[in-house]
């Protein structure tokens, strides 16, 4: 399948990410097009497209534009998530430094939608260059005229402010990111009431993904129906993927939802020379693992529950034959314990258990009956801890246990890192064999 | 340093970028870090007076979240990525490197103030693995001799630049940008896009692969 390049399009010109180069391939036209529109007529025209949320869930966007509810005389909030954090996921950051206009487009688009008229980009903390360049670039649009009052004379006024976040996973959880947008620890909140109904200030809000918000202008230019054109028939469009890991070239690929990771991995110059494929996985850490024998499985929404686990953030990351499965599996859970904002029992003591055994088995210390007593642990928190995140900390092990057994196994009495010489693993020269 | 009269009103500034208050407690607290080198029991007072919360409501916002420090940190921060990808692809070396020739653990300083170390969870630069931070600033594809040498340099007082962004400023300048004050470096790195986020679009002009968007109807 052939790479489509959008978004990415004219990233080779130095000023992509300002007004100035947005303008010269179509910046800002579907605006015009857009506030001459009606607005349930843009959510419409969002829902043909088929376009699902690119932050891993894939709910539709349309659909989500649609629950908010109108005439409530409420004030109504776009607020886009750019606290890509997930292990793996790394095609938001480079979006905001290079397309900067395209998500200003679509926050202006997708806040008129939904009668919104203060929007938010909740960055992640850690991006100092990347906060920068998004407050330059609202700078810009606001002295182009496509931000404050009466914008283009169409009456609609919108005001765009860029938030910097402290250091926080879980932030990257709609109602999580939401409080601590209002100045609170970033715990996640009940559902229901979902955003939509009661997000920001307990307002209807709207929280989507940069990479989402990002592919809102092309859409409302193009129709729903070009958009939809590519793809599969539940997966329609166009995906940034970003592979990175053990390959020749890693790097961002734009291409239709429906391609194969062969075929990205041919792109990205295959497996690193001299080695082979142990496993990848696509849609960040939070998701199961897979192998070659998945390589021609399509990398849609379908396609990857078809094979047990989930497109999540599109983002593979590639490990080959010198990685120690339980070094990667413990290392996550790591993540996810340091991770974990201590609101339900389930996931706040649970990664610590799971972290434990894991740590155990790594080290070859473990119990035979650590195997099993993992599964359980893990067993208990999916479905039962507040959010995702806990679902997610319950997710790596299992598949992992199905598909490299013998690697746990070993954990009862032999260290990893003397099964798997972690210095055969490192991509530059140098350092020592242990 | 006691903060000063330019401060509050600066803190006072970013309370009205947002529709409440209290939302503002982000980015403020990252401008307190900005002049202290840490969240301080003064910069909490501060912070709690302008958006009218007790302190202890604001030192409970702060301990939540990594980022905010409860100690000074040094001059320069240095942040090695050691979730499992970075980790494994060199991570952990690096670390291991910086730590035993700094002769400090995770989250310490140099006796002389000029470097911390910490280690940090996934960047979102997993394609430049191993990634690094100098100042929260991206350090993209780090060795151990490249770190040895951004070290040395930072020691020395001499320029370091970011792979995707500006010069390194200081762990002080870096918390302003991150608290939205303009630094007029938001253009700097000259590249706009490197040869990883070009790699997809690279292929597909050598393979003719056309751009997909045409402009619309």
């Amino acid at each position: 399948m052939a790479l489509t390049p959008n978004l990415t399009a004219h990233w080779d010109e130095p000023d992509s990410y300002t007004v100035a180069g947005y303008e010269r391939h179509y910046g800002y036209q579907a605006l015009r097009k857009a506030l001459e529109m009606d607005p349930d007529a843009i959510i419409g025209e969002l829902k043909e497209s088929g376009l699902r949320g690119r932050g891993g869930a894939g709910f539709p966007t349309g659909m989500k534009w649609s629950f908010v509810p109108q005439g409530d005389g409420k004030p109504h909030y776009l607020v886009v998530n750019a606290d890509e954090s997930e292990p793996g996921a790394c095609k938001d950051i480079p979006l905001m430094l290079a397309s900067s206009q395209h998500l200003i487009e679509g926050m202006i688009i997708a806040s008129y939608a939904i009668r919104a008229n203060h929007a938010f980009v909740y960055i992640r903390g850690e991006v100092p260059h990347v906060i920068r360049r998004m407050h330059a670039a609202v700078r810009d649009a606001y002295d182009n005229g496509y931000l404050g009052k009466n914008i283009l004379g169409s009456g609609f006024d919108l005001d765009i402010t860029v938030h910097g976040g402290a250091g926080a996973y879980i932030c990257g959880e709609e109602t999580a990111l939401l409080s601590s947008l209002e100045g609170m620890r970033g715990q996640p909140r009940l559902k229901p009431p979902f955003p939509a109904v009661a997000g920001l200030y307990a307002c209807p809000t709207v929280v989507n993904n940069v990479e989402t918000i990002a592919s809102v202008p092309a859409i409302i230019r193009n129709g729903g129906d070009w958009y939809a054109s590519y793809g599969t028939e539940k997966s329609k469009g166009i995906k940034v993927f970003a592979v990175s890991g053990h390959v020749n070239n890693p790097g961002i690929f734009e291409a239709p939802l429906g391609i194969t990771m062969r075929e990205l991995l041919g792109y990205a110059g295959g497996i690193r020379d001299g080695h082979n494929l142990k496993f990848f996985v696509v849609g960040g850490s939070s998701v199961p693992m897979l192998t070659e024998d998945h390589l021609d499985a399509e990398l849609s929404y379908e396609g990857m529950e078809a094979v047990g686990t989930m497109l999540g953030t599109a983002t593979p990351m590639v490990f080959d034959e010198t990685v120690s499965v339980v070094r990667a599996i413990t290392g996550w859970l790591d993540f996810y314990k340091h991770e974990s904002c201590g609101k339900c029992t389930p996931c706040r003591e649970g990664t610590w258990w799971i972290d434990q055994l894991l740590h155990n088995l790594k080290s070859g210390t473990g119990k035979t009956e650590d195997l099993a007593t993992l599964n359980e642990l893990c067993a208990q928190i999916l479905g039962r801890s507040f959010c995702a995140l806990g679902d997610a900390a319950a997710t790596p092990y299992p598949q992992a246990l199905n598909l490299f057994r013998s690697e746990f196994e070993a954990g009862t009495h032999t260290a990893a890192d003397d099964l798997f010489d972690p210095a055969a693993s490192v991509v530059f020269s140098g350092v020592k064999t242990s | 340093m006691a903060l000063t009269e330019s401060t509050r009103a600066e803190l006072e500034e970013i309370v009205k970028r947002y529709p409440q208050p209290r939302s503002a407690l982000n980015p403020m607290l990252h401008l307190v870090q900005s002049e202290e080198g840490y969240v301080s029991p003064e910069g909490i007072e501060l912070c709690a007076e302008i958006v009218g919360l007790s302190p202890a409501e604001v030192a409970g916002v702060a301990s939540f979240y990594t980022m905010y420090k409860r100690r000074p940190v040094g001059q320069h921060h240095i942040g090695v990525c050691v979730n499992p990808q970075c980790g494994i692809l060199g991570g952990e070396a690096i670390f291991d490197a910086l730590s035993n020739d700094l002769g400090i653990g995770n989250d310490e300083t140099t006796e002389d103030g000029k470097i911390t170390i910490e280690r940090i969870e996934c960047q979102a630069a997993c394609t430049y693995a191993p990634s690094t931070t100098v100042d929260w600033e991206f350090m993209d594809d780090m060795t151990v001799d490249k770190m040895r040498d951004v070290v040395d340099k930072l020691r020395k007082g001499e320029p370091v630049k970011s792979t995707r962004g500006p010069e390194v400023q200081g762990f002080r300048a870096s918390e302003r940008a991150i608290a939205g004050m303009d630094d007029g470096l938001a253009e700097s790195g000259s590249n706009n896009a490197d040869a990883v986020m070009l790699r997809g679009l690279t292929v597909a002009k050598e393979q003719g692969m056309p751009a997909v968007d045409g402009g619309g109807k």
